[in-house]
């Protein structure tokens, strides 16, 4: 054996040592995760799976904390999501067909690319401020000012830019030969979109749609500035009527003195972790079945 | 007949095809960007026959045949300039529209790309959001009976196109093709993605479909292009290399047997580059 072979082996042995260290960090890294977010469930689960019934989903707040439920939260939680999507989802796909199918591939195009991308890093507080001045204030005759409309159309703002960005990389996941194909049978553009890139890319776009409403149930901020209430004792009637969310709900009992509170809120938490991880399941269905109709 | 096509007016002896060629190619420059990719190109392409276009890699015979249903407009930055005519129609007149010319001048892609739908869907879309409004359970049948692939997909016209093989997704984008009635059927390499039984295949159907269609055909199969064509073009690289153009055009036997430019017997005989 050559000297040159002897210097391979050692930089072999060394390669492997490296890369089992890596192993071990990585491997750690995941542990440090896992064994907190096992923590904060535990925890939670101890202080609140008790406080779970019936009576609790169906009451509203009340002054004491064993009457105190989160039916006005969970309902306009729910709504104030579903008029998000119905907000966001159209918007939002309409702008990444735009930019991905229509728009001339030019410097404005990618600036504007650059900048959807930016403002889904923009704090949520911003939006909140924003949707106060923009819908609670100036449209505040279309909106009934601190509303649950003025709410889901804030959020809608919020989550655009996530909803824009994933159904952008979804549409340009779509192979090019399928577009190709479609305009060469004499297709028009809207019906090679229509028929072949949004099915194509449906899974993708569900998938981002749902983890930005994943990400729109837990926000507190933009809802407290554009003055959701706390404390509500009523379901919403209109779109322009108040309301609150869980989240709220949560930090005004966490917040509150009396120990019962706190057994609500880590209740309440419990359903609203149940909300997140059903949307997530959701998800993963969605993409599954859009996935199994396209290889059927 | 053979011609010798380097002259930027008609050659004399292409004017035997003038009557019989329904797409004519004259004088076609085509740029991306800055760059040259075909030069002075003449090309006429006869009715009810089937014209190979061969040449070495890179010579432009994607972009010539694209040049015919303008799917050249598709890419950023590509310009054509010369005259392509469909029967004496020009198709870069500003009132043609590229969508109406495609629908007549059909189109099968190198690689099989079958829409991931089922097989009948796939045939059937094409003459749906063109308007047709037959029996479409018919349309579908004849397209395929046409693609000789209806034996071994009417149990089955409900799967997806992608269980098929290679060659019968292949036959099923030229069902496709079909489908929509087109006059031309462009294709570009159809077979080289396909073992040599099924590229038999291919070619079989391509002397029945020429009944019915004229047929333009890019190939870097010789004996494909021996074998299937009536007629041959044969294209190259300038001698400054920078831009490919048709260096000879007539019958097939005649390219092959006696090429008029010494290029062409170069590189039917193998002893090109
Ligand atoms: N979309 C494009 N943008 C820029 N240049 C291109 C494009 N398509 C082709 N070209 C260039 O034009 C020239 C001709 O390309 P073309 O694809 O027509 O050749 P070809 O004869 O079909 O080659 P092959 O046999 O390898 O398919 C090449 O130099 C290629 O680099
Ligand atoms: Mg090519």
């Amino acid at each position: 054996m050559s000297l040159r072979d002897i210097a391979f082996e050692h930089q072999l042995a060394r390669r492997h040592l490296k890369g089992r260290i890596f192993q071990v960090l990585a491997f750690a890294a995941i542990c440090v995760g896992l064994v907190m977010l096992a923590l904060l469930f535990f925890d939670v689960l101890r202080d609140g799976l008790g406080r779970l019934s019936w009576q609790f989903l169906t009451s509203f707040p009340s002054r004491r904390p064993e009457r105190a439920g989160i039916l006005s939260p969970l309902v306009g939680s729910v709504l104030m999501v579903t008029l998000m999507g119905v907000f966001a989802f159209p918007v939002g796909v309409g702008a990444a067909i735009y930019l991905e199918e229509y728009a001339p591939k030019n410097w404005l195009t990618d600036l504007i690319q650059i900048n959807v991308a930016n403002l889904a890093g923009v704090p949520s507080i911003i939006y909140g401020l924003l949707g106060l001045e923009i819908f609670a204030r100036w449209l505040a005759n279309y909106t009934g000012g601190r509303s649950l409309l003025t709410g889901s159309l804030t959020m809608a703002l919020l989550i655009l830019p996530i909803v824009i960005v994933s159904a952008r990389e979804a549409i340009r996941a779509v192979p090019n030969d399928i577009r190709l194909a479609a305009l060469a049978l004499g297709a028009t553009k809207w019906q090679m979109v229509r028929s072949h890139v949004l099915p194509y890319a449906m899974p993708g776009i569900l998938t981002g749609m749902i983890l930005a409403v994943s990400r729109a149930i837990g926000e507190t901020a933009p809802l407290i500035t554009i003055g959701a209430l706390t404390y509500v004792a009523f379901l919403p009637d209109s779109l322009k009527s108040q309301f609150t969310v869980l989240p709220i709900q949560i930090f005004n009992w966490v917040s509150r003195p009396q120990a019962g509170f706190h057994v609500n809120a880590a209740a309440g938490i419990i359903v609203l972790l149940a909300i997140l991880l059903s949307l997530n399941a959701l998800a993963i269905y969605l993409r599954h079945r859009f996935e199994q109709r396209l290889k059927r | 007949m053979t011609v010798h096509l380097m002259t930027t007016t008609a050659p004399t002896n292409v004017t035997d095809l003038e009557n019989v060629a329904v797409l004519k190619a004259q004088n076609v420059n085509v740029y991306y960007g800055t760059k040259q990719a075909l030069r002075d190109v003449w090309l006429y392409v006869p009715e009810h026959k089937i014209t190979a276009l061969i040449g070495p890699s890179g010579c432009g015979k994607s972009t010539l045949l694209r040049c015919f249903n303008r799917m050249n407009d598709l890419i950023p930055n590509a310009r054509v300039e010369g005259e392509i005519t469909y029967r004496g129609q020009n198709l870069y007149d500003p009132d043609i529209d590229p969508v109406e010319v495609r629908r007549r001048i059909g189109m099968v892609f190198q690689k099989p790309n079958p829409f991931p739908k089922s097989i009948y869907e796939n045939v059937a879309w094409g003459a749906r959001i063109n308007g047709y409004r037959g029996d479409m359970d018919e349309l579908v049948e004849r397209a395929l009976r046409r693609a000789a692939l209806w034996d071994e997909v009417k149990d089955r016209l409900h799967d997806n196109a992608l269980a098929l093989s290679g060659g019968q997704q292949q036959r099923l984008c030229i069902a496709r093709a079909i489908a929509v009635e087109p006059e031309v059927i462009l294709m570009d390499e159809p077979a080289s993605a396909l073992d040599p039984i099924a590229t038999l295949k291919i070619e079989d159907l391509m002397r029945e479909l020429k009944e019915r269609y004229t047929i333009l055909i890019v190939t870097h199969n010789m004996q494909q292009a021996a074998r299937v064509s009536d007629y041959t073009a044969m294209m190259m690289l300038t001698e400054d290399g920078r831009a490919g153009t048709v260096v000879e055009f007539g019958e097939t036997e005649q390219v092959f047997t006696r090429p008029r430019d010494p290029r062409t017997e170069d590189y039917i005989t193998g002893r090109f580059g």
